[in-house]
């Protein structure tokens, strides 16, 4: 045997609450991370990621509570990301019992707090996240590709996808490796809360291009969008939120499926 | 109920292991030198942080050498925490612990590294640590490095990453797993409860 892909249930929260919206907007009420962090855990998930977008002061101090009750919990690894901008943000989130930090918007300002994490906690605690997006207005300085005819690139967006940077992903995901990232959770806000199945191209031509793992995001609607993605591309890990959150499929269904369509999974 | 204490280098998550070993009944101190007397029935090296930093807290902060301390107690090294008990690592310049006569190398480059996921065991031979562990159990690994001792006779069960890594060694009083049993649900928790064990006796 070898090492399984990954089946990773994300919880977005806002005000201590999961959330998920369509786009990046429009938020439902999705439950209690606590609780379906325990249940997500017990039901088989390998991982999961927690991303809060608690805009306040008081950021810190949820998301310290909320990864001791996450940790106290659940046995399996996670990740937490969502307004880190610092070494203090970080160590925040991973002295209090997650196993990852996620940085996104935090790591464009500033990109040398990859390396300094990096050399603090190790790589593997490192999550540089991604959230990229196409553009249509091509220049040679970019790395293009076509669909259905149209030419584009793809831009990394910060602030929870509001604003685009000018930065090519491609180019991105190489340089945050060079910096010390241990791992790459790539988003396609195209893709996110459409259920349309993941952004292949994306994927394919992010992993390519690095050397760690990376995790796909956005547009998962079934399993089958997860077989998709598994075969299309080495991508090491799936996340999705919305076919977890709403009861549709379960992770043991969802991960009995995979194994059933020769995906290697953790039963 | 038994007493074990956590060395916490400063840098890493060692509540979800403080957690978990209190979860299988250990009353768990976290320690941060060896200058206190030791009342512990077992100590253990967490898996998260970098090897000189790692390395440097445990020397330069106490007046007693590691050794000294620890005697004959059972000592749990957890990935990184097991990558110092050997010779030295190629993560860094410092010397480890040394006590498994061996080294640190890292992952070919041929594969992703970090290794990072769930993987199987293959059990080579019994050991303390395995006790109740089926074959092909599956762990959570995140790793850079890999251990290389100079006896294979150490190694209780490796996993299959491109190239076979040692995933458990025992070695007298000396415990390590490369993967994280506090994070690899409820065979992880056989695991630290097999550690405990061995702190009663």
């Amino acid at each position: 045997m070898t090492l399984t892909k990954r089946i990773i249930p994300c919880l977005d929260v806002k005000n201590g609450r999961v959330v998920k919206g369509l786009n990046f907007e429009s938020i439902k009420d999705a439950g209690d991370p606590v609780e379906l962090a325990e249940k997500y855990s017990n039901e088989g998930a390998d991982e999961l990621v927690f991303l809060d977008i608690t805009a306040s002061d008081e950021q810190r101090k949820t998301i310290k509570d909320l990864v001791r009750n996450v940790a106290s919990v659940i046995d399996i690894p996670f990740t937490v990301g969502g307004g880190v901008k610092s070494l203090e943000d970080a160590r925040n989130i991973l002295l209090n019992g997650a196993d990852k930090v996620g940085i996104n918007t935090g790591a464009i300002k500033n990109p040398k707090v990859i390396t300094e994490l990096m050399e603090l906690f190790g790589r593997q605690c490192v999550v540089v996240a991604i959230d990229a997006k196409r553009n249509y207005n091509v220049d040679d300085s970019k790395n293009v590709f076509t669909e259905n005819d149209k030419q584009f690139w793809f831009e990394v967006f910060i602030y929870g996808g509001k604003e685009g940077t000018g930065i090519d992903v491609i180019q991105w995901v190489k340089d945050a490796e060079k910096l010390g990232a241990g791992e790459i959770l790539l988003t396609s806000i195209d893709k996110d809360g459409t259920k349309d199945g993941y952004d292949i191209l994306l994927t394919k031509n992010v992993v390519d291009s690095v050397s760690i793992p990376v995790i796909a995001s956005g547009g998962c609607g079934k399993p089958d969008d997860m077989i998709d993605v598994f075969k299309e591309s080495n991508v090491d890990a799936a996340l999705a939120a919305s076919i977890f959150h709403y009861e549709t499929h379960g992770v043991q269904g969802v991960k009995s499926y995979l194994k059933d369509n020769k995906i290697p999974v953790r039963l | 109920m038994v007493s074990v204490a956590i060395f916490d280098y400063g840098a890493g998550n060692i509540f979800s292991l403080k957690n978990s070993l209190e979860k299988v009944g250990a009353t768990v101190d976290v320690i941060t030198n060896f200058d206190d007397t030791n009342t512990y029935s077992g100590l253990l090296l967490p898996g998260v942080g970098n090897f000189d930093p790692a390395m440097n807290s445990i020397r330069d902060f106490s007046k007693i050498q590691f050794k000294e301390y620890v005697g004959n107690m059972p000592v749990m090294g957890i990935c990184l925490g097991m990558e110092m008990f050997f010779e030295k690592s190629e993560e860094g310049k410092e010397k480890g612990l040394n006590v498994i006569d061996g080294e640190v190398i890292i992952l070919p480059s041929s594969m992703k590294v970090p290794h990072m996921g769930w993987n199987n065991l293959e059990i080579k031979k019994p050991g303390k640590i395995l006790e109740g562990v089926e074959n092909d159990s599956w762990v959570y690994f995140v790793h850079s490095y890999r251990v290389k001792p100079e006896s294979n006779d150490v190694i209780t069960a490796e996993s299959d990453y491109g190239i076979k890594v040692p995933a458990v060694v025992e070695q007298d009083n000396f415990y390590g797993t490369q993967f994280h049993p506090e994070k690899s649900s409820t065979v992880g928790k056989i695991m630290l409860e097999n550690f405990l064990k061995e702190c009663k006796k």
